[in-house]
């Protein structure tokens, strides 16, 4: 495959101060088409080869809970789904913010590019949760104060999709999702503490927390490497995606004329 | 800012608000509806779950509450839609005021037409609910504290929202999770006034939230408008 140079306009901007050319460079789609395609069959090994690991180490080398039997090992996957549900909420509204205040259209891409990921992330962390609750808790639902935000956050991503979209011209669609990013972003710690508030006033702590014991070294290493599992799986992915959207979206530049017909 | 200038936003505002009263006061519709909305989704609570008094007492303010939320969210269009479609907005974000004091003269409207309704009748709805009386009195203070952050907010999703032909849905799954603090809040008040705790933490963080929302919303809801304007 050829790298595609970038754009003439992103030259000029980029060579006004070297000290800030590497940052420039993000803002061009087509060397981030490059850039993505060459990084994210990397972060994909990288990411199998942990999860591998971290599977292996998780399901089979791991010894069972003395309370919980066989089933804590759903937390392989539910805490570090958790986690990139908020990190990528997160990284979500950043890259809106970036593209809505230096209209960078790579950025509005990536943002929108996270957008599902994440909230395929959140229904993940839900779902291993309701799951892990059934045996543990006897429910598959509690209204814990952690359940509810998690909930709560898959709305903000279905509701920051939906706007995104409904919009006919993209720039507006992606300037106004973004500015709900922000919103979104402020609002999140403000609803996490009003519903643990709620929560501990109506009902107290009727559920037993996993965080009371200190976590043993042989579960506790496996989830480190499922988390960073994750994370490259999440880098990958998204880079992924981001390639994909921003053949669509520059459709008819020259640069992927020269990447589709050779 | 000058006098002269500052007196000017001031009296723009005021204008503003004079403007939406009018025209909402000419159009009855438009501060009735949301009020019998408000009377009739409550009174149907009762009859679908259970008229026994001690679970109306336990499931009414948030009840209450809910349907508040709910006949804000159906006034909630009117901020800007109206202006969106015969050009006024356009103009307002021409003006050289700052288009942020101008929807926040637009929220303040939207709230006397909308939300200070809603918290005339609500003492109403409380008796209806079988909440005891000191109840009552803070579903009125916390509806009072709570509602200009739901205008404020809503404001936002419908700056976002006004360009887009069918909003409706779109606006309450955008808006409707950020009105989350309000209603744990709002609720909470009645409650705990209802079991006997101290009920002044629940409406001062009611009260914190708004005035946030008043700092943040107006900035946020102009920014909106001018990317649905343009």
């Amino acid at each position: 495959m050829n790298h595609p140079s970038h754009s003439e306009s992103s030259d000029r901007s980029a060579s006004r101060g070297s000290k800030w050319r590497w940052l420039h460079r993000f803002g061009s789609p087509a060397w981030m088409y490059g850039f993505s395609g060459r990084w994210a069959p990397r972060f994909a090994v990288v990411s199998a080869i942990l999860f591998v690991i971290g599977l292996y180490q998780g399901l089979v080398i791991a010894p069972p809970d003395y309370q919980m039997g066989d089933s804590y090992r759903i937390i392989f996957i539910h805490v570090p789904s958790a986690w990139l549900s908020m990190f990528s909420y997160f990284v979500m509204a950043v890259a809106a913010a970036v593209g809505l205040v230096w209209r960078m259209k790579v950025a509005d891409i990536t943002a929108r590019s996270i957008a599902p990921l994440g909230a395929i992330f959140t229904f993940c962390a839900l779902v291993t949760g309701s799951l892990w609750g059934k045996p543990t808790w006897g429910t598959y639902w509690v209204w814990d104060a952690r359940l509810t935000s998690e909930l709560i956050l898959l709305f903000l991503f279905i509701g920051y999709i939906a706007l995104h979209d409904s919009f006919e011209d993209r720039r507006t669609g992606a300037r106004a999702s973004a500015v709900l990013a922000i919103v979104g972003v402020i609002n999140l710690p403000i609803i996490h503490f009003s519903v643990e508030w709620w929560n501990t006033l109506h009902q107290g702590s009727t559920v037993t927390r996993l965080d009371g014991p200190t976590m043993d070294t042989s579960m506790l290493i496996p989830l480190l490497v499922m988390f960073v599992a994750f994370n490259f799986y999440f880098a990958s992915v998204v880079l992924n995606r981001l390639r994909s959207r921003l053949l669509e979206h520059e459709r008819k530049t020259n640069w992927v004329r020269e990447v589709v017909h050779g | 800012m000058t006098e002269r200038g500052s007196r000017g936003l001031s009296s723009a505002m005021i204008a503003i608000v004079r403007r939406d009263l009018l025209i909402s006061l000419r159009t009855r519709g438009d501060i009735l509806l949301p009020v019998l909305f408000f009377i009739v989704v409550v009174s149907l609570f009762p009859m679908s779950v259970t008229p026994v008094p001690e679970l109306l007492q336990e499931t009414g303010p948030g009840i209450i509450w809910v349907a508040a939320l709910l006949a804000t969210l159906l006034a909630l269009d009117g901020i800007f839609r109206p202006d969106y479609d015969d050009g006024a907005l356009e103009q307002l974000s021409l003006t050289p005021h700052p288009l942020s004091m101008m929807v926040l003269a637009k929220a303040i409207a939207h709230w006397l037409t909308t939300g200070l309704p809603l918290l005339l009748v609500s003492p109403l709805l409380g008796v209806l609910m079988q909440l005891p009386y000191s109840a009552i009195q803070i579903l009125f203070w916390s509806l009072l504290l709570g509602t200009p952050a739901l205008s404020l907010i809503g404001s936002v999703g419908v700056g976002l929202t006004v360009g887009i032909r069918k909003s409706g849905t779109l606006l309450s799954l955008l808006i409707l999770p950020l009105y989350v603090p309000v209603l744990i809040f709002g609720t909470g008040a009645v409650h705990a006034s209802i079991i006997g705790l101290p009920v002044t933490p629940h409406l001062m963080l009611l009260g914190a939230f708004s005035v946030f929302s008043l700092a943040v919303c107006p900035l946020a809801s102009a920014i909106a408008i001018k990317i649905s304007v343009s």
